[in-house]
C-alpha cells in the first residue's frame, strides 16, 4: 500500500508536484499516468525517499521509506534504466545491491533469468541496449521479492516480446498480492495492464479510479460525418443543439447529438451524407481530454 | 517467483553485508584497479630512477664525500612521486562517490539501502582499508627498492634505520588521507571533472599559497596540509643537522612530528564526516 497525502514539492519558484494524495492498493495494477514533465517522476522518487517533500507525506507499507535501514524486501523500484554504473557488470551490479540488503546469491541468478539476461550476466552494463537496462532495471526490483513494485515506465525500449513480458509481470505480480505502480505517459501502455489508474497533470491530481470509471469519464460520444453540403449540415446541427468540427481528413465531427438525430436531421432536410459513424471516446481520448490543459510541454500546431 | 516475503523473515539490518557490497562495487571496476596499478608503478618508478641515477653518481664519483651527500630516504620518498599517489588516490577515493552520482547509480543505491549514512560509511571503510593497504605497498616498496639499489654502494638503510619506518609508515597514511579527501570533495562536487580538479588544487596547490615566513599564521595554514604532514614525516633525522657540513634553510615554524599525524588524522576525520554529512541531507 502506498499513501500520498497533500504531497508538494518545490524546487524553487516551480512546484513540481502540488497537494497530491492518492491510494495505491495492493493486489491490482495501479496505472501512474500524465503527460511529460506532469510530476510521476518525482512523486516516485519521494516515495522512495530519494527527494524530500516541500510538504506533506507519501508513505509505503504505514513508514515512510527512507525510515527503513534497507529497502529491497519492503519495495522492489526501477525509476531509470540509466541509474547504474557502466563499468560493472550486470552480475556486480545485482550481486552488490543483494549483498547490501542480505539477500542470497541465488536470488541474483533466479531473477537475472527472469529478466532473460543469464547469457549477458558477465558483460559490463556500458553495453548494454536500452531494452536491456530496463530488463537489468526490473531485475533489481524482483531481488528482495518485494510486497510493493515501483517501476517508472517499464516499457521504455522493450522489444514486443519484452513488453509482453513485462505485461505478464506486472499481471503476475499484482496477482500475487502485491501492490504494482507503474508510471507511464502513453494510456495504450496502460490499457490491458492496469486495473486503476492515479492520472496527474501539472503535479496535481486528475483522478484516481478504476480504468472502467475514467474511461466513463472522457465518454463525450461524438459523430463522425461526411457531407457534400457541410454549410446546410453546420446550420442543421447548430440548431438542434450539437456543433461541427472539421477534421483533417475532409470529415466533420458532430458533438452533442447521437448519430441516429444527425441522420434523421439530414434526411428531413435533404442534406446528403456519405458516412455516418457514431463513435465512443477511448480511454486515450479521455486520457488527452482530461490532460490536455495540463499538458507541460506541448506539441506546436493545431490539435 | 515464489510466494510473497512476510516483511517479519527480513534479517536484521547488519553493516557488514554494506561493507561486503561496497566491497563487490569497489573490485568490479576495471577503471579502479588500473589506476592503482598505474598510479604504484608510476610513484614506485620514479623513486627507483632517482636512486639508479644517485647510486650511478657514487659509483663514478672520485670524491669520497659524494656518498655522504646523498640523503638514502629522500630517493625513496621522492616528492613528486608522492604527490602523484595523492592525486590517484583521491581520484579513486572520490570515484566511489561521484562514480555513482554521474549515472545515477546513487538512486538505485539509495533506493535499496535508505540509510544513506550507513551506506556511506560503509564507502569510507572500504577506500580507507584498500587504500591503506594500497598506500603501505607503494611505500614499503619504494623504501625497499630503493635501498636494496643503495646497498651496493653501501648507503642503503635498514628499515630500523632512525626515521625510516616512521616516513614509510607517513607516506602509507597519504594514500587514504587523500581519498578521503576526495569522496569527501566528491560529496560536495558531485562532478567528475570538477572533483578531480577540486582535489588536485585542494591537496597539492593550496598549500602552495600559504608559503613563505613572513606572517606566522599563513605558514601555519600551510602546515595544516597534508602534504607539509608529510613532508615532516618523510624527513631523515639522522641528517636535520648535519655534522659539519653546509648550513641547511631551516624553518622558524617547522611542522612536529606529532603535529604531522595530527594533521593527517583530523583530515581524515573531516573529510569522512564532511562526506557523510553531505550525502545525507541532499535529494538525489
Amino acid at each position: 500500500m502506498i499513501e500520498a497525502r497533500e504531497l508538494t514539492k518545490r524546487y524553487g519558484g516551480t512546484t513540481a508536484v502540488n497537494a497530491l494524495s492518492f491510494t495505491v492498493r495492493p493486489g491490482v495494477v495501479t496505472g501512474f499516468l500524465g503527460p511529460n514533465g506532469a510530476g510521476k517522476t518525482t512523486t516516485l522518487r519521494m516515495a522512495l525517499g530519494l527527494n524530500t517533500p516541500t510538504s506533506g507525506s507519501v508513505t509505503i507499507g504505514g513508514r515512510p521509506f527512507r525510515e527503513r535501514p534497507r529497502g529491497l524486501r519492503h519495495v522492489g523500484a526501477l525509476l531509470d534504466a540509466g541509474d547504474v554504473h557502466g563499468g560493472r557488470s550486470a552480475l556486480a551490479h545485482l550481486s552488490a545491491l543483494a549483498r547490501g540488503n542480505a539477500i542470497p546469491r541465488r536470488r541474483v541468478t533466479e531473477v537475472l533469468e527472469e529478466a532473460g539476461l543469464a547469457g549477458a550476466a558477465r558483460r559490463r552494463v556500458g553495453g548494454f541496449s536500452l531494452g536491456m537496462r530496463q530488463r537489468l532495471g526490473i531485475a533489481a526490483a524482483l531481488l528482495g521479492d518485494p510486497p510493493v513494485l515501483l517501476f517508472d515506465e517499464p516499457l521504455n525500449g522493450l522489444d514486443p516480446e519484452g513488453v509482453l513480458w513485462v505485461r505478464g509481470l506486472l499481471r503476475r505480480l499484482a496477482a500475487e498480492g502485491r501492490t504494482v505502480f507503474v508510471s507511464s505517459h502513453l494510456m495504450s501502455e496502460m490499457e490491458h495492464t492496469a486495473d486503476r489508474l492515479v492520472v496527474i497533470g501539472r503535479g496535481e491530481l486528475i483522478a484516481s479510479e478504476s480504468l472502467a470509471d475514467f474511461a466513463a469519464r472522457g465518454n463525450r460520444r461524438s459523430v463522425a460525418v461526411r457531407t457534400s453540403d457541410p454549410a446546410a449540415l453546420a446550420a442543421l446541427v447548430t440548431s438542434a443543439g450539437g456543433a461541427l468540427e472539421p477534421e483533417d481528413d475532409g470529415s466533420y465531427t458532430v458533438t452533442g447529438l447521437s448519430a441516429d438525430r444527425v441522420s434523421e436531421l439530414a434526411f428531413e432536410r435533404r442534406v446528403l451524407l456519405h458516412e455516418v459513424t457514431a463513435r465512443n471516446s477511448s480511454l486515450e481520448q479521455a486520457f488527452m481530454e482530461l490532460t490536455a490543459d495540463s499538458a507541460e510541454y506541448r506539441s506546436g500546431g493545431a490539435r | 517467483m515464489s510466494a510473497m516475503t512476510p516483511p517479519a523473515a527480513e534479517p536484521r539490518a547488519r553493516f557488514g553485508d554494506l561493507l561486503a557490497a561496497e566491497w563487490i562495487k569497489m573490485r568490479s571496476l576495471r577503471s579502479t584497479s588500473a589506476a592503482l596499478v598505474a598510479g604504484a608503478l608510476v610513484s614506485v618508478g620514479i623513486c627507483v630512477n632517482s636512486a639508479r641515477s644517485n647510486a650511478h653518481l657514487i659509483e663514478r664519483s672520485t670524491n669520497p664525500d659524494q656518498r655522504t651527500a646523498i640523503d638514502p630516504l629522500h630517493a625513496a620518498f621522492v616528492p613528486e612521486a608522492f604527490q602523484i599517489l595523492m592525486v590517484v588516490a583521491a581520484a579513486v577515493g572520490a570515484a566511489t562517490i561521484f562514480g555513482e552520482y554521474a549515472g545515477g547509480m546513487i538512486r538505485t543505491t539509495f533506493a535499496a539501502v535508505p540509510a544513506r549514512r550507513s551506506v556511506v560509511a560503509a564507502k569510507v571503510v572500504v577506500v580507507t582499508a584498500v587504500m591503506l593497504v594500497y598506500g603501505t605497498a607503494v611505500a614499503a616498496a619504494s623504501f625497499g627498492v630503493t635501498q636494496a639499489i643503495y646497498d651496493p654502494v653501501r648507503i642503503g638503510l635498514p628499515i630500523t634505520a632512525p626515521g625510516a619506518f616512521r616516513a614509510v609508515a607517513g607516506s602509507a597514511l597519504l594514500a587514504p588521507v587523500s581519498a578521503l579527501v576526495g569522496m569527501a570533495l566528491g560529496a560536495l562536487i558531485r562532478h567528475t571533472a570538477g572533483t578531480v580538479v577540486a582535489s588536485v588544487g585542494v591537496l597539492l596547490l593550496l598549500p602552495r599559497l600559504f608559503g613563505g615566513e613572513t606572517y606566522r599564521w599563513v605558514k601555519e595554514i600551510g602546515n595544516a596540509m597534508p602534504v607539509s604532514a608529510w613532508t615532516a614525516l618523510v624527513e631523515n633525522p639522522a641528517r636535520s643537522l648535519p655534522p659539519g657540513g653546509p648550513v641547511r634553510w631551516v624553518s622558524r615554524y617547522p611542522v612536529s612530528v606529532t603535529e604531522a599525524w595530527l594533521v593527517l588524522g583530523a583530515w581524515a576525520l573531516v573529510a569522512a564526516a564532511v562526506a557523510v554529512a553531505v550525502v545525507h541531507r541532499r535529494d538525489v
